[in-house]
Protein backbone atom coordinates (compact mmCIF):
# COMPACT_ATOMS: atom_id res chain seq x y z
CA UNK A 1 0.00 0.00 0.00
CA UNK A 2 0.89 3.46 -0.74
CA UNK A 3 2.13 5.51 1.53
CA UNK A 4 -0.92 7.18 4.07
CA UNK A 5 -1.95 9.94 5.84
CA UNK A 6 -4.06 10.23 8.98
CA UNK A 7 -7.08 12.97 8.55
CA UNK A 8 -10.45 13.97 10.20
CA UNK A 9 -13.32 12.37 8.16
CA UNK A 10 -14.47 16.04 7.95
CA UNK A 11 -11.40 16.49 5.37
CA UNK A 12 -12.86 13.66 3.37
CA UNK A 13 -16.58 13.49 3.73
CA UNK A 14 -19.80 15.51 4.59
CA UNK A 15 -22.72 14.26 7.04
CA UNK A 16 -26.29 15.25 8.37
CA UNK A 17 -27.59 14.09 11.85
CA UNK A 18 -31.64 13.24 12.52
CA UNK A 19 -33.72 11.94 15.18
CA UNK A 20 -36.27 9.99 16.34
CA UNK A 21 -37.19 9.93 19.59
CA UNK A 22 -33.79 9.16 21.45
CA UNK A 23 -32.02 7.46 18.12
CA UNK A 24 -30.40 9.02 16.23
CA UNK A 25 -29.26 8.68 12.66
CA UNK A 26 -25.89 10.24 10.61
CA UNK A 27 -25.38 10.08 7.21
CA UNK A 28 -21.59 9.86 6.21
CA UNK A 29 -21.18 10.81 2.56
CA UNK A 30 -17.39 11.15 0.85
CA UNK A 31 -16.49 13.42 -1.37
CA UNK A 32 -14.96 11.12 -3.66
CA UNK A 33 -16.07 7.53 -4.42
CA UNK A 34 -12.95 6.17 -4.24
CA UNK A 35 -13.12 6.68 -0.63
CA UNK A 36 -16.26 4.38 0.06
CA UNK A 37 -14.62 1.47 0.47
CA UNK A 38 -12.07 2.81 2.30
CA UNK A 39 -14.38 4.26 4.81
CA UNK A 40 -16.27 1.12 4.99
CA UNK A 41 -12.98 -0.70 6.11
CA UNK A 42 -12.27 2.28 9.17
CA UNK A 43 -15.44 4.06 10.22
CA UNK A 44 -16.88 0.75 11.31
CA UNK A 45 -19.78 0.37 13.43
CA UNK A 46 -18.02 -0.32 17.18
CA UNK A 47 -15.79 2.73 16.21
CA UNK A 48 -19.18 5.06 15.84
CA UNK A 49 -20.26 3.89 18.95
CA UNK A 50 -17.56 4.12 20.81
CA UNK A 51 -17.43 8.18 19.81
CA UNK A 52 -20.80 8.62 21.24
CA UNK A 53 -20.21 5.98 24.38
CA UNK A 54 -19.93 9.34 26.88
CA UNK A 55 -23.56 10.09 26.03
CA UNK A 56 -24.89 6.35 26.95
CA UNK A 57 -25.42 4.93 23.31
CA UNK A 58 -26.12 1.29 23.28
CA UNK A 59 -26.08 0.00 19.74
CA UNK A 60 -24.93 0.89 16.19
CA UNK A 61 -26.09 -0.17 12.89
CA UNK A 62 -24.26 0.94 9.64
CA UNK A 63 -26.48 0.86 6.17
CA UNK A 64 -24.14 1.03 3.58
CA UNK A 65 -25.65 2.63 0.25
CA UNK A 66 -22.76 1.65 -2.64
CA UNK A 67 -24.63 3.25 -5.47
CA UNK A 68 -25.18 6.53 -3.80
CA UNK A 69 -21.65 6.46 -1.65
CA UNK A 70 -22.99 6.97 1.29
CA UNK A 71 -23.58 5.51 4.67
CA UNK A 72 -26.37 6.06 7.07
CA UNK A 73 -25.71 5.33 11.29
CA UNK A 74 -28.30 4.50 13.29
CA UNK A 75 -27.14 4.85 16.71
CA UNK A 76 -29.72 4.20 19.75
CA UNK A 77 -29.63 5.55 22.91
CA UNK A 78 -27.37 8.58 22.43
CA UNK A 79 -29.83 11.57 22.68
CA UNK A 80 -29.84 11.23 26.35
CA UNK A 81 -33.36 10.72 26.17
CA UNK A 82 -34.25 12.52 23.36
CA UNK A 83 -36.03 15.97 22.62
CA UNK A 84 -38.48 14.96 25.49
CA UNK A 85 -36.37 14.33 28.12
CA UNK A 86 -32.65 15.49 27.35
CA UNK A 87 -31.24 18.32 29.40
CA UNK A 88 -28.72 19.05 26.32
CA UNK A 89 -29.56 22.64 24.86
CA UNK A 90 -29.56 20.39 21.57
CA UNK A 91 -31.83 17.85 22.34
CA UNK A 92 -32.51 16.77 18.47
CA UNK A 93 -28.52 16.04 18.24
CA UNK A 94 -28.62 17.93 14.86
CA UNK A 95 -24.91 18.84 15.65
CA UNK A 96 -23.96 15.58 16.32
CA UNK A 97 -22.61 14.97 12.96
CA UNK A 98 -19.10 16.98 13.63
CA UNK A 99 -19.01 14.52 16.14
CA UNK A 100 -18.52 12.05 13.59
CA UNK A 101 -16.61 14.23 11.17
CA UNK A 102 -13.79 14.03 14.20
CA UNK A 103 -13.68 10.50 13.70
CA UNK A 104 -9.97 10.35 11.57
CA UNK A 105 -9.09 7.62 9.30
CA UNK A 106 -6.25 6.85 6.97
CA UNK A 107 -6.12 7.20 3.71
CA UNK A 108 -3.35 7.12 0.90
CA UNK A 109 -1.70 9.98 0.45
CA UNK A 110 -3.38 10.56 -3.23
CA UNK A 111 -6.59 10.54 -2.11
CA UNK A 112 -6.07 13.11 0.59
CA UNK A 113 -7.90 16.59 -0.32
CA UNK B 1 -45.49 18.84 -21.54
CA UNK B 2 -48.83 17.76 -19.74
CA UNK B 3 -46.73 14.94 -18.50
CA UNK B 4 -45.06 16.96 -15.84
CA UNK B 5 -46.43 17.93 -12.73
CA UNK B 6 -44.55 20.71 -10.43
CA UNK B 7 -44.78 20.12 -6.93
CA UNK B 8 -43.21 23.05 -4.82
CA UNK B 9 -42.84 23.24 -1.23
CA UNK B 10 -43.21 26.89 0.95
CA UNK B 11 -41.96 25.88 4.49
CA UNK B 12 -40.04 22.29 5.62
CA UNK B 13 -41.24 23.50 9.51
CA UNK B 14 -42.65 25.71 12.21
CA UNK B 15 -40.03 29.22 12.18
CA UNK B 16 -39.33 28.41 8.44
CA UNK B 17 -38.55 31.91 6.59
CA UNK B 18 -41.74 33.41 6.07
CA UNK B 19 -40.30 35.04 2.60
CA UNK B 20 -39.81 31.22 1.29
CA UNK B 21 -43.00 30.78 -0.54
CA UNK B 22 -42.93 34.11 -2.64
CA UNK B 23 -40.10 32.52 -5.56
CA UNK B 24 -41.60 29.27 -5.16
CA UNK B 25 -44.82 30.42 -6.61
CA UNK B 26 -43.16 32.40 -9.08
CA UNK B 27 -41.43 29.57 -10.50
CA UNK B 28 -44.46 27.35 -10.63
CA UNK B 29 -46.05 30.14 -12.91
CA UNK B 30 -43.08 30.82 -15.14
CA UNK B 31 -42.64 27.24 -15.65
CA UNK B 32 -46.54 27.15 -17.04
CA UNK B 33 -46.96 23.17 -16.19
CA UNK B 34 -49.57 21.65 -13.78
CA UNK B 35 -48.42 22.20 -10.23
CA UNK B 36 -49.22 21.98 -6.34
CA UNK B 37 -47.57 23.84 -3.02
CA UNK B 38 -47.56 22.90 0.19
CA UNK B 39 -46.43 23.42 3.38
CA UNK B 40 -44.94 21.12 5.87
CA UNK B 41 -44.86 22.77 9.38
CA UNK B 42 -46.04 20.02 12.21
CA UNK B 43 -42.87 18.38 14.38
CA UNK B 44 -43.38 16.07 16.56
CA UNK B 45 -44.59 18.12 19.39
CA UNK B 46 -45.92 20.94 17.08
CA UNK B 47 -49.67 19.68 17.89
CA UNK B 48 -49.11 19.55 21.32
CA UNK B 49 -47.87 22.62 21.72
CA UNK B 50 -50.55 23.99 19.25
CA UNK B 51 -53.40 22.22 21.14
CA UNK B 52 -51.95 23.95 24.71
CA UNK B 53 -52.94 27.33 22.70
CA UNK B 54 -56.47 26.03 21.61
CA UNK B 55 -57.17 25.37 25.22
CA UNK B 56 -55.58 29.38 26.03
CA UNK B 57 -57.88 30.44 23.10
CA UNK B 58 -60.34 28.29 21.16
CA UNK B 59 -59.49 29.95 17.77
CA UNK B 60 -55.93 29.59 18.04
CA UNK B 61 -53.97 25.87 18.14
CA UNK B 62 -52.80 26.49 14.43
CA UNK B 63 -49.57 27.80 12.28
CA UNK B 64 -48.59 31.41 13.58
CA UNK B 65 -47.34 32.08 10.58
CA UNK B 66 -50.20 31.08 8.56
CA UNK B 67 -51.58 34.37 7.32
CA UNK B 68 -47.84 35.63 6.48
CA UNK B 69 -47.09 32.26 4.44
CA UNK B 70 -49.88 32.48 2.25
CA UNK B 71 -50.91 36.54 2.19
CA UNK B 72 -48.14 37.10 -0.78
CA UNK B 73 -49.28 34.03 -2.90
CA UNK B 74 -52.73 32.90 -2.37
CA UNK B 75 -53.75 35.13 -4.74
CA UNK B 76 -51.38 34.35 -7.30
CA UNK B 77 -52.04 30.39 -6.79
CA UNK B 78 -55.25 30.64 -7.26
CA UNK B 79 -55.63 32.42 -10.23
CA UNK B 80 -52.71 29.85 -11.98
CA UNK B 81 -54.69 27.08 -10.56
CA UNK B 82 -51.93 26.05 -7.99
CA UNK B 83 -53.73 23.83 -5.49
CA UNK B 84 -52.21 24.70 -1.85
CA UNK B 85 -51.79 21.73 0.82
CA UNK B 86 -50.42 22.24 4.33
CA UNK B 87 -50.76 20.64 8.03
CA UNK B 88 -50.72 24.47 9.10
CA UNK B 89 -54.21 23.07 10.84
CA UNK B 90 -52.28 21.85 13.32
CA UNK B 91 -54.79 21.32 16.58
CA UNK B 92 -57.35 23.25 14.80
CA UNK B 93 -57.92 23.22 11.13
CA UNK B 94 -61.34 24.39 11.05
CA UNK B 95 -59.96 28.01 12.99
CA UNK B 96 -57.04 27.76 10.30
CA UNK B 97 -59.62 27.57 7.63
CA UNK B 98 -61.16 30.69 9.04
CA UNK B 99 -58.12 32.39 8.94
CA UNK B 100 -57.47 31.94 5.55
CA UNK B 101 -61.54 32.86 4.52
CA UNK B 102 -60.76 35.95 6.18
CA UNK B 103 -57.68 36.78 3.74
CA UNK B 104 -59.15 35.25 1.07
CA UNK B 105 -62.19 37.91 1.18
CA UNK B 106 -59.70 40.61 1.76
CA UNK B 107 -57.88 39.53 -1.35
CA UNK B 108 -61.04 39.66 -3.57
CA UNK B 109 -61.46 35.61 -3.77
CA UNK B 110 -64.62 34.96 -2.41
CA UNK B 111 -64.72 31.89 -4.45
CA UNK B 112 -61.56 30.36 -3.31
CA UNK B 113 -62.35 26.98 -2.15
CA UNK B 114 -61.37 25.67 0.98
CA UNK B 115 -61.23 21.80 2.48
CA UNK B 116 -60.62 21.13 5.66
CA UNK B 117 -59.18 17.75 6.34
CA UNK B 118 -60.59 15.91 9.62
CA UNK B 119 -59.57 12.22 11.53
CA UNK B 120 -56.05 13.10 12.27
CA UNK B 121 -57.46 13.88 15.95
CA UNK B 122 -57.97 10.50 17.77
CA UNK B 123 -57.95 11.93 21.23
CA UNK B 124 -61.30 11.15 22.14
CA UNK B 125 -61.77 7.94 19.65
CA UNK B 126 -59.47 5.51 20.59
CA UNK B 127 -58.43 4.32 23.96
CA UNK B 128 -54.81 4.21 23.63
CA UNK B 129 -53.79 2.18 26.51
CA UNK B 130 -55.01 -0.87 24.40
CA UNK B 131 -52.72 -0.37 21.46
CA UNK B 132 -48.92 -1.45 20.83
CA UNK B 133 -46.63 1.12 21.72
CA UNK B 134 -44.46 2.14 19.06
CA UNK B 135 -41.84 4.19 20.43
CA UNK B 136 -41.78 6.18 23.95
CA UNK B 137 -39.81 8.27 25.91
CA UNK B 138 -38.40 6.01 29.00
CA UNK B 139 -39.94 8.06 31.44
CA UNK B 140 -44.03 8.30 30.96
CA UNK B 141 -46.07 6.85 33.69
CA UNK B 142 -48.98 7.17 31.45
CA UNK B 143 -51.36 5.72 34.49
CA UNK B 144 -50.79 9.58 35.78
CA UNK B 145 -49.23 11.59 32.95
CA UNK B 146 -52.04 13.86 31.24
CA UNK B 147 -52.92 13.57 27.64
CA UNK B 148 -52.80 16.87 25.74
CA UNK B 149 -53.03 14.95 22.22
CA UNK B 150 -53.42 12.08 20.01
CA UNK B 151 -52.99 12.39 16.58
CA UNK B 152 -52.66 10.02 13.58
CA UNK B 153 -50.20 10.29 10.62
CA UNK B 154 -52.78 9.92 7.83
CA UNK B 155 -51.73 9.18 4.52
CA UNK B 156 -52.73 10.96 1.05
CA UNK B 157 -56.23 9.12 0.45
CA UNK B 158 -58.33 12.41 2.12
CA UNK B 159 -56.24 14.57 0.86
CA UNK B 160 -56.56 13.36 -2.76
CA UNK B 161 -60.50 13.23 -2.16
CA UNK B 162 -59.94 16.87 -1.66
CA UNK B 163 -58.20 17.92 -4.22
CA UNK B 164 -60.83 16.02 -6.84
CA UNK B 165 -63.75 18.07 -4.99
CA UNK B 166 -61.89 21.09 -6.43
CA UNK B 167 -60.06 22.07 -3.17
CA UNK B 168 -57.57 25.59 -3.80
CA UNK B 169 -56.36 24.87 -0.43
CA UNK B 170 -56.55 21.82 1.28
CA UNK B 171 -55.96 22.38 5.40
CA UNK B 172 -55.23 19.31 7.22
CA UNK B 173 -53.76 18.83 11.00
CA UNK B 174 -51.47 15.76 11.47
CA UNK B 175 -50.52 13.83 7.96
CA UNK B 176 -47.76 12.18 7.22
CA UNK B 177 -45.27 14.75 5.44
CA UNK B 178 -44.73 13.19 2.30
CA UNK B 179 -48.41 12.57 1.71
CA UNK B 180 -48.52 16.47 1.22
CA UNK B 181 -46.66 15.36 -1.65
CA UNK B 182 -48.05 12.40 -3.17
CA UNK B 183 -51.78 13.44 -2.39
CA UNK B 184 -51.43 16.31 -5.88
CA UNK B 185 -49.38 13.80 -8.05
CA UNK B 186 -52.20 10.84 -7.53
CA UNK B 187 -55.00 13.28 -8.23
CA UNK B 188 -53.47 14.80 -11.12
CA UNK B 189 -52.08 11.84 -12.73
CA UNK B 190 -54.67 9.44 -11.45
CA UNK B 191 -52.44 7.01 -9.93
CA UNK B 192 -53.91 3.90 -8.03
CA UNK B 193 -53.39 3.85 -4.36
CA UNK B 194 -51.98 0.57 -4.77
CA UNK B 195 -49.21 1.26 -7.61
CA UNK B 196 -46.75 1.10 -5.05
CA UNK B 197 -43.86 1.98 -7.87
CA UNK B 198 -46.05 5.56 -8.47
CA UNK B 199 -46.21 5.45 -5.15
CA UNK B 200 -42.41 5.32 -3.51
CA UNK B 201 -41.51 8.21 -6.57
CA UNK B 202 -44.03 10.45 -4.50
CA UNK B 203 -43.28 9.95 -1.05
CA UNK B 204 -39.29 10.29 -2.21
CA UNK B 205 -40.44 13.64 -4.00
CA UNK B 206 -41.97 14.47 -0.06
CA UNK B 207 -39.47 13.32 1.72
CA UNK B 208 -36.84 15.34 -0.35
CA UNK B 209 -38.85 18.16 0.22
CA UNK B 210 -40.54 18.03 3.62
CA UNK B 211 -37.60 19.97 4.74
CA UNK B 212 -37.82 22.98 2.85
CA UNK B 213 -34.08 24.43 1.64
CA UNK B 214 -32.69 21.38 3.76
CA UNK B 215 -32.43 20.22 0.42
CA UNK B 216 -31.44 23.14 -1.73
CA UNK B 217 -28.34 24.22 0.47
CA UNK B 218 -29.64 24.61 4.17
CA UNK B 219 -28.38 22.82 7.08
CA UNK B 220 -25.85 21.91 4.21
CA UNK B 221 -23.78 25.25 3.72
CA UNK B 222 -20.52 25.41 5.60
CA UNK B 223 -18.01 28.07 4.64
CA UNK B 224 -14.83 27.13 2.58
CA UNK B 225 -15.77 23.71 2.85
CA UNK B 226 -19.75 23.14 1.02
CA UNK B 227 -20.41 26.71 -0.27
CA UNK B 228 -23.60 27.99 -1.41
CA UNK B 229 -24.70 30.94 -3.35
CA UNK B 230 -26.67 33.48 -1.26
CA UNK B 231 -27.21 31.71 2.20
CA UNK B 232 -29.39 34.78 3.14
CA UNK B 233 -31.63 33.90 -0.05
CA UNK B 234 -31.82 29.82 -0.28
CA UNK B 235 -34.70 28.75 -2.72
CA UNK B 236 -36.98 26.46 -2.01
CA UNK B 237 -37.22 22.85 -3.76
CA UNK B 238 -39.58 22.02 -6.06
CA UNK B 239 -40.08 18.52 -7.23
CA UNK B 240 -40.70 17.94 -11.17
CA UNK B 241 -42.54 14.41 -11.61
CA UNK B 242 -43.58 12.73 -14.93
CA UNK B 243 -46.19 10.73 -15.10
CA UNK B 244 -44.52 7.50 -15.84
CA UNK B 245 -42.56 8.29 -11.75
CA UNK B 246 -39.34 10.12 -13.42
CA UNK B 247 -38.27 12.68 -10.37
CA UNK B 248 -35.60 15.81 -10.53
CA UNK B 249 -35.48 18.15 -7.85
CA UNK B 250 -34.80 21.91 -8.69
CA UNK B 251 -35.46 24.90 -6.74
CA UNK B 252 -37.01 28.03 -7.33
CA UNK B 253 -35.63 30.60 -9.95
CA UNK B 254 -33.07 33.74 -8.78
CA UNK B 255 -32.54 32.24 -5.36
CA UNK B 256 -29.81 30.85 -3.88
CA UNK B 257 -28.84 27.97 -2.84
CA UNK B 258 -28.12 24.90 -4.73
CA UNK B 259 -29.22 21.45 -5.51
CA UNK B 260 -26.47 19.03 -6.53
CA UNK B 261 -25.81 15.34 -5.66
CA UNK B 262 -24.35 16.15 -2.09
CA UNK B 263 -27.23 17.90 -1.04
CA UNK B 264 -29.89 15.39 -2.39
CA UNK B 265 -27.82 12.85 0.00
CA UNK B 266 -28.07 14.57 2.74
CA UNK B 267 -31.69 14.74 2.46
CA UNK B 268 -32.51 11.35 1.29
CA UNK B 269 -30.64 9.87 4.16
CA UNK B 270 -31.93 12.44 6.89
CA UNK B 271 -33.96 11.03 9.85
CA UNK B 272 -33.79 7.71 7.97
CA UNK B 273 -33.16 4.24 9.45
CA UNK B 274 -33.33 1.17 7.57
CA UNK B 275 -32.77 2.88 3.77
CA UNK B 276 -34.64 -0.30 2.44
CA UNK B 277 -37.98 0.39 4.99
CA UNK B 278 -38.61 4.09 5.18
CA UNK B 279 -42.64 3.41 6.35
CA UNK B 280 -45.48 6.02 5.04
CA UNK B 281 -49.00 5.27 5.41
CA UNK B 282 -49.38 5.25 1.58
CA UNK B 283 -45.82 3.05 0.46
CA UNK B 284 -43.10 1.50 2.12
CA UNK B 285 -39.96 3.45 0.14
CA UNK B 286 -37.37 1.76 -0.30
CA UNK B 287 -34.53 3.68 -1.70
CA UNK B 288 -31.18 1.41 -1.74
CA UNK B 289 -30.84 0.96 -5.19
CA UNK B 290 -31.26 4.18 -6.01
CA UNK B 291 -29.15 6.60 -7.66
CA UNK B 292 -28.53 9.84 -8.75
CA UNK B 293 -27.67 12.29 -11.67
CA UNK B 294 -27.10 15.60 -11.99
CA UNK B 295 -28.91 16.64 -15.14
CA UNK B 296 -28.27 20.13 -15.11
CA UNK B 297 -27.70 23.33 -12.83
CA UNK B 298 -29.71 22.62 -9.83
CA UNK B 299 -31.34 19.82 -11.33
CA UNK B 300 -30.71 16.36 -10.13
CA UNK B 301 -32.36 13.59 -11.40
CA UNK B 302 -33.29 10.37 -8.68
CA UNK B 303 -33.73 6.94 -10.11
CA UNK B 304 -34.43 3.25 -9.06
CA UNK B 305 -36.99 3.99 -6.41
CA UNK B 306 -38.78 0.91 -5.22
CA UNK B 307 -41.75 0.55 -3.62
CA UNK B 308 -43.85 -2.10 -1.00
CA UNK B 309 -47.19 -2.22 0.33
CA UNK B 310 -48.48 0.24 2.70
CA UNK B 311 -48.64 -0.85 6.40
CA UNK B 312 -51.92 -2.08 7.62
CA UNK B 313 -51.47 0.14 10.54
CA UNK B 314 -50.63 3.93 11.07
CA UNK B 315 -48.31 5.76 13.82
CA UNK B 316 -50.13 8.00 16.51
CA UNK B 317 -48.29 10.19 18.57
CA UNK B 318 -49.39 10.52 21.44
CA UNK B 319 -48.51 13.76 23.66
CA UNK B 320 -48.27 13.87 27.46
CA UNK B 321 -47.58 17.12 30.34
CA UNK B 322 -44.16 16.24 31.15
CA UNK B 323 -41.74 17.56 34.19
CA UNK B 324 -40.63 21.37 34.24
CA UNK B 325 -37.01 22.53 32.68
CA UNK B 326 -35.27 25.41 34.38
CA UNK B 327 -32.29 26.60 32.22
CA UNK B 328 -30.10 29.68 33.49
CA UNK B 329 -27.01 31.12 31.77
CA UNK B 330 -24.43 33.41 32.75
CA UNK B 331 -20.90 34.52 31.22
CA UNK B 332 -17.41 34.75 31.97
CA UNK B 333 -14.73 36.26 29.77
CA UNK B 334 -11.00 37.21 29.61
CA UNK B 335 -8.21 35.79 31.71
CA UNK B 336 -8.41 32.53 33.38
CA UNK B 337 -12.01 32.96 31.91
CA UNK B 338 -11.38 28.66 31.42
CA UNK B 339 -11.08 28.40 35.64
CA UNK B 340 -14.03 30.63 36.67
CA UNK B 341 -16.28 28.84 34.52
CA UNK B 342 -15.55 25.46 35.81
CA UNK B 343 -15.23 26.76 39.20
CA UNK B 344 -19.07 28.24 38.79
CA UNK B 345 -20.51 25.24 37.53
CA UNK B 346 -19.04 22.72 40.26
CA UNK B 347 -20.45 25.46 42.69
CA UNK B 348 -23.39 25.64 40.66
CA UNK B 349 -24.04 22.05 41.25
CA UNK B 350 -22.99 22.31 45.07
CA UNK B 351 -25.64 24.81 45.28
CA UNK B 352 -28.93 22.73 44.78
CA UNK B 353 -27.33 19.29 46.52
CA UNK B 354 -26.93 22.36 50.44
CA UNK B 355 -30.74 23.20 48.95
CA UNK B 356 -31.83 19.87 48.77
CA UNK B 357 -33.57 20.47 45.56
CA UNK B 358 -35.52 17.88 43.90
CA UNK B 359 -33.59 18.35 40.62
CA UNK B 360 -31.94 16.43 37.77
CA UNK B 361 -29.22 19.20 36.70
CA UNK B 362 -26.29 19.53 33.94
CA UNK B 363 -24.06 21.93 33.42
CA UNK B 364 -22.46 23.14 29.91
CA UNK B 365 -19.85 25.35 29.69
CA UNK B 366 -20.69 26.98 26.29
CA UNK B 367 -17.84 27.88 24.02
CA UNK B 368 -15.44 25.01 25.45
CA UNK B 369 -18.40 21.90 25.52
CA UNK B 370 -21.85 21.97 25.82
CA UNK B 371 -24.50 20.05 22.49
CA UNK B 372 -21.51 17.18 22.03
CA UNK B 373 -21.02 16.47 25.72
CA UNK B 374 -23.24 14.24 28.18
CA UNK B 375 -24.85 15.25 31.80
CA UNK B 376 -22.00 15.03 33.68
CA UNK B 377 -19.75 16.87 31.49
CA UNK B 378 -17.08 14.69 30.37
CA UNK B 379 -15.84 16.89 27.83
CA UNK B 380 -15.66 20.26 29.41
CA UNK B 381 -14.10 18.75 32.44
CA UNK B 382 -11.30 17.23 30.55
CA UNK B 383 -10.89 19.77 28.74
CA UNK B 384 -7.51 21.65 29.84
CA UNK B 385 -7.41 24.81 27.44
CA UNK B 386 -6.52 26.98 25.19
CA UNK B 387 -8.16 29.26 26.98
CA UNK B 388 -11.60 30.69 24.85
CA UNK B 389 -12.05 33.95 24.56
CA UNK B 390 -15.17 33.66 26.32
CA UNK B 391 -17.52 31.24 28.01
CA UNK B 392 -20.87 31.20 28.59
CA UNK B 393 -22.34 28.80 31.82
CA UNK B 394 -25.13 26.84 31.60
CA UNK B 395 -27.41 25.32 34.34
CA UNK B 396 -30.59 22.79 33.07
CA UNK B 397 -32.81 21.39 35.86
CA UNK B 398 -35.69 18.90 35.14
CA UNK B 399 -38.30 18.48 37.94
CA UNK B 400 -41.85 17.52 39.19
CA UNK B 401 -42.63 21.34 40.47
CA UNK B 402 -42.38 24.28 38.54
CA UNK B 403 -41.03 25.49 41.78
CA UNK B 404 -38.19 23.64 42.40
CA UNK B 405 -36.98 24.01 38.92
CA UNK B 406 -37.47 27.91 39.09
CA UNK B 407 -35.39 27.74 42.46
CA UNK B 408 -32.87 25.96 40.29
CA UNK B 409 -32.73 28.10 37.58
CA UNK B 410 -32.52 31.23 40.36
CA UNK B 411 -29.33 29.76 41.59
CA UNK B 412 -27.71 31.20 38.09
CA UNK B 413 -29.15 34.30 38.53
CA UNK B 414 -27.64 34.80 41.71
CA UNK B 415 -24.19 34.33 40.42
CA UNK B 416 -24.00 37.94 39.69
CA UNK B 417 -23.65 38.65 42.87
CA UNK B 418 -22.24 35.45 44.15
CA UNK B 419 -20.44 33.95 41.66
CA UNK B 420 -16.75 34.46 40.11
CA UNK B 421 -15.35 37.98 39.66
CA UNK B 422 -16.07 38.92 36.18
CA UNK B 423 -19.34 37.10 36.29
CA UNK B 424 -22.62 39.34 34.11
CA UNK B 425 -25.56 38.67 31.55
CA UNK B 426 -27.13 36.32 33.11
CA UNK B 427 -30.78 34.73 32.04
CA UNK B 428 -32.72 32.24 33.76
CA UNK B 429 -36.45 30.54 32.38
CA UNK B 430 -38.44 27.61 33.66
CA UNK B 431 -41.09 26.14 30.49
CA UNK B 432 -43.46 22.80 30.84
CA UNK B 433 -42.03 19.78 28.87
CA UNK B 434 -43.85 17.60 26.79
CA UNK B 435 -43.18 13.55 26.23
CA UNK B 436 -44.66 11.67 23.50
CA UNK B 437 -45.58 7.98 22.51
CA UNK B 438 -46.16 6.60 19.32
CA UNK B 439 -48.66 3.83 19.10
CA UNK B 440 -49.31 1.73 16.24
CA UNK B 441 -52.89 1.42 15.25
CA UNK B 442 -54.80 -0.06 12.03
CA UNK B 443 -56.23 2.40 9.37
CA UNK B 444 -59.61 1.04 9.56
CA UNK B 445 -59.76 2.64 13.09
CA UNK B 446 -59.16 5.91 11.51
CA UNK B 447 -61.87 7.56 9.41
CA UNK B 448 -60.97 10.52 7.58
CA UNK B 449 -63.64 13.04 5.68
CA UNK B 450 -63.41 16.31 4.03
CA UNK B 451 -65.59 18.93 4.45
CA UNK B 452 -65.17 21.75 1.54
CA UNK B 453 -66.98 24.99 1.09
CA UNK B 454 -65.48 28.60 -0.50
CA UNK B 455 -64.21 31.57 1.49
CA UNK B 456 -67.39 33.22 1.70
CA UNK B 457 -69.24 30.45 3.07
CA UNK B 458 -66.83 30.19 5.67
CA UNK B 459 -66.83 33.68 6.55
CA UNK B 460 -70.75 34.15 6.76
Amino acid sequence: MSETVELPLYDLAHSRAGDKGNRANLSLIPYRPELYPILAEQVTEERVLALFAHRGATRCRRYDLPLLHAFNFVVDDVLEGGVNASLNLDGHGKTQSFRLLALTVRVPRHLAP
Amino acid sequence: MSDVFLVGNGAGFSGDRVDAPIPVVRTLIQRGLPAALFFEVLGERTVALAQLERRANPEAGYEPMLERLLAPVLADCFNNRIPILGNFGAANPPAAARCIARLALRLGLPNLRIAVVAGDDVMGSIALDQLPVHEADGSIDTRSARLIAANAYIGAEPLVAALKAGADVVVAGRTSDPALAIAPLVAHFGWSLDDWQKLAVGAAAGHLLECGSQVTGGVFWDPGRKDIPDPANIGFPIAEVTRDGGLIITKAVETGGLVDLRTIKEQLLYELHDPAHYITPDVVLDISACHIEQVGKDRVAIHGLKGEPAPESLKVTASFEGSWLGEGEVSVSGPNALARAKATADVLLQRLKLRGLPVRARVDLIGVASVHDSDDGALWRSYEGPEPLDIRIRLAAEGATRDDVDQAAREVLALLCCGTAGTGGARWRVTPRILTRSYLVLCERVPTSITTRTAQEIAA
